[in-house]
């Protein structure tokens, strides 16, 4: 009786919920346009139309996305575990360490990893020069590092056979799996490192938009943080389209020092195709471009990858925003979306690939003798001054904001809406650089991202007094925002050199920074008239600059020996260079030179070097290193200045890259995103010059 | 009854309404306005740039008193806003016609 009474009362309810709600107004997931679609017929006609044209081109969109990843006609299933078990590619990896942390290793110890650098370089996969397949199989011989992304990866080696048995029938451990267990426990450190460095890294990008939306005007502040949100979304996916393969797809090739593991694992080994020229000679290669890994596809499907590809993922980001800051408060939106996709794809990546994935800026060494090659261990100049090139690429075509500069040629300040938003996200910034620079080693093992995290602070701090003192000298007052360029402009600074120059060093240069930024900030405002509402110019590509030039002067040959496959043998006086071509008898000498032998040996194997390096420790100075960072400052700024205002250029003509005057003037907020910021408050704009 | 208007600093704002209240004035309307006098405005420098602040932000204070207390009220004002400093701000004082208290619809010198 209940029962029925009950269900009577539901069904009751269901129609007068029926009558109340039509079915086409709960179909649809907005209750206001619901609304309207029963009143007027036309209405819903059009807008289902216009839903329709929307579904159509998103699936085209999701159908060319596809084809791109899937499109390899045979792709074999990267789950079936190697044919072959993995043969001990980990027994060299307890001593792999020696080389790499420059302790002047005995001869037996420098021989054995020797061995291992040989293996891959004597014996090279498919020679480069050929493009990428994405139908291209891994070789079983690749997948030996028991990190490849397989089932078999995911466990821990157990006895294969009774004879690892105890008699209790539980598992014995035998010295090979302890062995193999070390090994793996070296790499997964490494890569968790490497991952929790990248999701702080990642976090900056909530730094970077309360920065650059703190410094423009509340009218804009939703627009502001749209292009700082937005850039994650675009830039991630270019990047992963082709942004990461013309960056690393090379990566194995590049020059590296004797006795080199890749920290990630060997997985890393399918990196191996790029485009590489030799103008100089066939023993002078010339790395362009990497070609392997578009959309990240099967043939590097591999943990050691895609922990590569999440870390410089951020990176690009990094890059990516730092122009959203200087084109801010006049960028139409349409523009951006465009601007988003071609930066991750093409500058960081291109120009990155010549000093990280083992082009010709890192080959300079090899080749030329130019120090270890261009040195820029975290990127001062792939990240930040590129984004900073690109910014003033961007800043010169896209012009100055409305009223910034009077009839007379005087910049007028605009000052923006949230100091203490600025200064919150310039800590968020500085937290995160203790992933940017600490996490480039792409090791956990690697026991110098100490050393590098209190560089990195030093730097930073130091920046921010100089930058203080400075105003004080220049304009009676310290502006908080110009402190945070400050600290900003250490950190950029320090992001190079941080692994490679003592603390005093750290905090010489950190200091430079400060007042750089400054001056900087008034020469790109008064002189060369590029609006930067937040002084990203200065902070990230002047900065960026002189972090790059500072390892050829502070670095204190501690650290990087061998870096670039060159290594510079020290003793009495004297150098030696030995640039590591994979051949017997280079590495017979090596062995013998840093071996202990009275006659042969003793030689100390010294890392990067700059021009005051004895100062801080080096036993002497290296001008060539010098060298090396400048052609690398020269090609940043003369490679991403051209490409970027070409860019700007063209995509104008499609895309109109200025928003329209009257929007400018209302604030972009409503006529460009449909909402504001702070609807809840009136906004006066009372700090908005007037527009002559 | 007479209506005196205040422009005064906001940071004196407090001063200005216990002094007021001393002398037996009951109650007071206060608006955040922003404007310039003689000096138009003051000069700020961000990032090193010098620049106009126009309009300066202000509190007015409007209170509404009978003739008996219209001067010590003002004089009361002026006392506590001082700070001898430019932007002190201004007192206008102007003859109100009729007032009613909304509630009881009293009139004239009762209502205010």
């Amino acid at each position: 009786m209940t029962s029925s009474k009950t269900k009577i009362v539901l069904s009751n309810l269901h129609t007068r919920h029926d009558r109340i709600f039509p079915a086409a107004q709960r179909s649809t997931a907005d209750g206001t346009a619901g609304a309207r679609l029963t009143t007027n017929n036309t209405v819903i006609h059009y807008r289902y139309m216009k839903l329709r044209q929307r579904l159509a081109l998103l699936a085209a969109t999701a159908g060319a996305l596809g084809w791109m990843v899937l499109g390899a006609p045979s792709v074999q299933a990267q789950d079936k575990p190697p044919e072959a078990p993995p043969p001990a590619a980990a027994a060299p990896a307890p001593a792999a360490e020696a080389p790499k942390d420059a302790a002047p290793a005995a001869a037996p110890a420098a021989a054995a990893p020797a061995d291992a650098a040989a293996a891959p370089a004597a014996t090279p996969p498919a020679k480069t020069d050929t493009p990428d397949s994405t139908a291209t199989l891994l070789t079983t011989d690749k997948i030996n590092g028991g990190n490849s992304g397989t089932a078999t990866d995911l466990q821990w080696p157990v006895p294969a056979d009774s004879t690892s048995l105890n008699p209790d029938g539980k598992g014995k451990v035998t010295q090979d799996e302890i062995i193999e267990n070390v090994a793996h426990n070296k790499i997964s450190i490494n890569v968790v490192w490497t991952l929790v460095t990248g999701f702080l890294v990642m976090f900056m990008q909530a730094g970077f938009a309360l920065v650059e939306t703190g410094l423009c005007r509340a009218k804009n502040a939703a627009h502001v943080m749209a292009t700082n949100f937005m850039i994650y979304g675009l830039g991630m996916i270019g990047f992963w389209i082709c942004g990461f393969a013309f960056m690393f797809g090379n990566y194995w090739n590049g020059p590296v020092n004797i006795g080199w593991q890749p920290t990630l694992g060997q997985g890393l080994a399918n990196l191996d195709a790029g485009w590489t020229i030799h103008p100089f000679g066939p023993d002078k290669p010339f790395g362009i471009l990497g070609l392997k890994g578009f959309c990240l596809g099967p043939s590097v499907f591999d943990t050691a990858v895609f922990t590569l590809f999440l870390f410089e993922m951020v990176f690009m980001d990094t890059t990516a925003t730092i122009p959203t800051g200087a084109m801010a408060e006049r960028w139409n939106f349409k523009h951006f979306i465009v601007y988003g996709f071609w930066v991750g794809m093409f500058p960081y990546a291109i120009y990155g690939n010549w000093v990280w994935g083992g082009g010709w800026l890192a080959q300079l060494g090899q080749n030329f003798g130019l120090g270890h090659g261009a040195v820029d261990f975290a990127g001062s100049g792939v990240v930040h001054m590129c984004g900073g090139m690109i910014a003033i690429a961007g800043g010169a075509c896209i012009g100055a904001r409305l009223g910034k500069y009077g009839k007379d040629g005087k910049p007028r300040p605009m000052p923006g809406h949230d100091i203490p938003m600025v200064m919150l996200g310039t800590f968020i910034l500085a937290f995160g650089w203790f992933g940017f620079n600490p996490g480039s080693t792409l090791a956990g093992t690697d026991n110098r991202i100490a050393v590098i995290a209190v560089n990195t602070m030093l730097a930073g701090a130091a920046a921010s007094i100089g930058a203080l003192l400075t105003m004080y000298l220049v304009t009676g007052k310290p502006d908080p925002s110009m402190l945070c360029n400050g600290l900003l402009a250490g950190l950029v600074a320090i992001t190079a050199p941080c692994a490679f120059v003592s603390s005093l060093g750290a905090v010489i240069l950190g200091f430079i920074a400060g007042i750089i930024v400054v001056f900087s900030v008034f020469f790109w405002e008064r002189t060369m008239k590029i609006d930067d509402p937040v002084g990203a110019i200065s902070v990230h590509g002047m900065c960026g600059a002189w972090g790059v030039l500072s390892v050829g002067i502070f670095a204190n040959g501690s650290y990087g020996a061998g870096w670039g496959g060159v290594h510079k043998l020290f003793k009495d006086g004297a150098w030696t260079i030995i640039n590591n071509d994979a051949a017997a008898a280079t590495l017979k000498k090596y062995a013998e030179m840093t071996g202990t032998d009275p006659k042969l040996g003793g030689w100390t194997d010294v890392g990067v070097t700059g021009i005051l390096g004895p100062m801080f420790g080096a036993p002497a100075a290296d001008m060539s290193q010098f060298m090396a960072q400048f052609v690398d400052v020269c090609t940043c700024a003369i490679f991403v200045v051209t490409f970027s205002f070409i860019f700007f250029k063209i995509s104008n003509l499609i895309v109109p890259i200025r928003s329209k005057r009257e929007d400018e003037i209302q604030g972009l907020d409503i006529p460009e995103m449909g909402a504001e910021a702070y609807p809840d408050f009136q906004l006066t704009d009372r700090t908005s010059p007037k527009i002559d | 009854m007479k209506k005196i208007e205040a422009i005064i600093k906001p940071f004196k704002l407090e001063e200005v309404k216990d002094a007021l209240a001393e002398i037996g004035v009951e109650g007071m309307t206060v608006t955040e306005v922003k404007g310039f006098g003689r000096q138009k405005g003051h000069t700020e420098i961000y990032r090193g740039s010098e620049y106009t602040v126009d309009f300066l932000p202000k509190i007015k204070i409007e209170v509404v008193v009978t003739d008996a207390i219209v001067e010590s009220a003002a004089s009361a004002i002026v006392k506590a806003a001082k700070t001898g400093k430019i932007g002190d701000g201004k007192v206008f004082i102007s003859p109100v016609s009729e007032a009613v208290r909304i509630r009881t619809e009293e009139t004239g010198d009762k209502a205010v």
